[in-house]
């Protein structure tokens, strides 16, 4: 995995506003259009180290529960539900992984298992704590996409 | 959504390359269920009408050879400690009317035999369906003069298991013509389709369309409760449907209802009815 892998979006963000004043954008504020979030929700460039943490952490992203990876073969019992993300970014591009992370059902369809993670269109009954809040944070989205953008096997 | 529709058929043909991580057989196991070389038990069967699945099968065929085995031994199934206990407490005298269950229905064996498998049974005087745990609770208030037992207290597990397993290797099949059934039937359905918690996931989605692929280290059955109470490797206990059912919604992050509540028996008689035709397998053995 090449850490060194910022993608261009991150950086046309921060030329155009400036990190410092960026802003985070609220879940029930992020626009999926045509499959796509085009600008970061934080303004910030995503870590990709961190965000393959996030990918693993079961109380995080918990990618793995369903999703195979051959990057994080170290970690035992990967998931089948969902396909393999091994050279992801081959298939899709960063703005299309974003809203993919963010409400996957606005891009899969609403019968998709894969939860949203960064929406506030759940299903009923949340639990307390869990009330309000999303699965991961908007930093925590970015990071996991700049790690998904290191997935290449091509 | 008809892009997204091309574009994932597009792709399917790469999600076809192999796996990098670990490979997983998936599916069923193809293996036959005989307890103790003598009775053939129903594991997989064409499923009634009406049922989104063609073929119902048992969660046995989803867990690993040792556990399979466990269960068809009954001297090495750890849950045959439980019917044991279940047995001593049908014998034992508790309450005001200085009765057990044995005083007024006698050898279990007969007056038991297949009861388990027509469960929730409506009840005309509640005006709702009761399961085993809620007709003992009416027989020790109404009949014995005793407390009901609380939910998942250790004698209510051991006697309910010991009366399912009475039932053992009988198909499940409820009536639904009794009373208001059909009306619980369809309320359970639609808790069963209804995605709850912040993780937004229903009953069907794991149980129905993924039933055979692995979700982290669990094999994803189609969750039926045949084998009900169910020994449970993980925790050392015999566990109780609500207590599963529960723990399958607490798992999407959402509040779980209380046990017995009209909406998780509705659940029961629903999810009982997807069980149809399979034998009953109590005290089934689960990872
Ligand atoms: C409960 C299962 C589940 C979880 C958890 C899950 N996904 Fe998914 N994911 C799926 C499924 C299923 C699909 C395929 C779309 C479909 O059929 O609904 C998918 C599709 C995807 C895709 C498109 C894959 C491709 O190759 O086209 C990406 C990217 C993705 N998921 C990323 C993630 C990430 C990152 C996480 C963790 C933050 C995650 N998923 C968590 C089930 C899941
Ligand atoms: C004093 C007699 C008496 C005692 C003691 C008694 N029962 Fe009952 N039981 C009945 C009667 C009468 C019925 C049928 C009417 C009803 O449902 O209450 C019944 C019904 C049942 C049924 C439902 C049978 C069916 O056809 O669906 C079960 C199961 C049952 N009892 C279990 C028990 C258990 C377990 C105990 C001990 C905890 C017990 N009973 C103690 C009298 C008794
Ligand atoms: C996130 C996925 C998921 C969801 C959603 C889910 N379950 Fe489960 N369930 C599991 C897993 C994992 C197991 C253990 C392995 C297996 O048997 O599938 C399980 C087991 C079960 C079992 C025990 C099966 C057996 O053979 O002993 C039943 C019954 C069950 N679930 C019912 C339900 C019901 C009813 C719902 C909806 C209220 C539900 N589940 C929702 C994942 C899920």
């Amino acid at each position: 995995m090449t850490k060194g892998v910022l993608y261009s979006l991150a950086i046309a963000t921060m030329a155009l506003g400036g990190a410092a004043t960026a802003e985070t954008v609220a879940p029930e504020k992020v626009e999926i259009v045509d499959m796509e979030v085009t600008a970061s929700l934080t303004g910030l460039p995503g870590d990709a180290t961190v965000g393959r943490e996030t990918f693993a952490d079961r109380k995080k992203g918990n990618c793995l529960a369903c999703h195979a990876n051959a990057d994080l073969a170290d970690q035992l019992f990967h998931g089948e539900v969902g396909p393999e993300l091994n050279g992801v970014a081959d298939r899709w591009s960063a703005e299309q992984l974003r809203a993919i992370m963010v409400d996957s059902k606005q891009v899969f369809g609403e019968q998709t298992i894969m939860p949203g993670f960064y929406t506030m269109n759940v299903g009923v009954n949340v639990a307390e704590k869990h009330q309000g809040t999303t699965i991961l944070s908007a930093q925590d989205v970015e990071d996991v996409v700049a790690y998904l953008m290191t997935l290449k096997e091509n | 959504m008809a892009e997204t529709t091309i574009k994932y058929t597009m792709m399917a043909g790469i999600f076809a390359t192999s796996l990098g991580g670990a490979a997983w057989a998936g599916g069923p196991a193809d293996d036959k269920l005989v307890i103790d070389d003598e009775l053939e038990i129903t594991t997989r069967v064409k499923a009634p009408e009406g049922h989104p699945l063609d073929e119902v099968i048992s969660g046995w065929h989803y867990r690993t050879d040792e556990t399979r085995a466990l269960e068809a031994d009954s001297f090495q199934n750890p849950g045959m400690l439980y019917v044991e206990r279940g047995e001593e407490i049908w014998n034992t005298v508790e309450g005001d009317a200085g009765k057990s269950c044995a005083s007024c229905h006698g050898d279990a064996s007969e007056s038991m035999k297949g009861l388990g498998a027509a469960y929730p049974k409506w009840d005309e005087k509640a005006g709702r369906p009761l399961n085993i745990e809620l007709q003992i609770n009416k027989c020790r208030e109404d009949n014995m003069q005793a407390e009901p037992y609380k939910f998942d207290a250790a004698d209510q597990k051991s006697l309910t298991t010991f009366i399912k397993h009475q039932s053992l290797g009988m198909p499940v099949r409820l009536d639904l013509s009794q009373g208001d059934m059909q009306a619980w039937w369809d309320k359970g359905k639609e808790v069963y389709y209804r995605r709850t918690g912040q993780l937004n996931m229903a009953c069907a989605n794991c149980h129905e369309d993924y039933n055979g692929n692995y979700i982290r280290a669990d094999h994803l059955s189609q969750g039926n409760v045949n084998g009900f109470p169910t020994y449970r490797l993980k925790q050392s206990a015999m566990v109780s449907l609500h207590n599963r059912f529960r723990g399958c919604i607490r798992d999407t992050r959402a509040e779980f209802p209380a046990a017995f509540s009209d909406e998780l028996m509705a659940l029961e008689v629903y999810v009982t009815w997807r069980a149809t035709g399979l034998s009953v397998e109590t005290p089934a053995v689960r990872q």
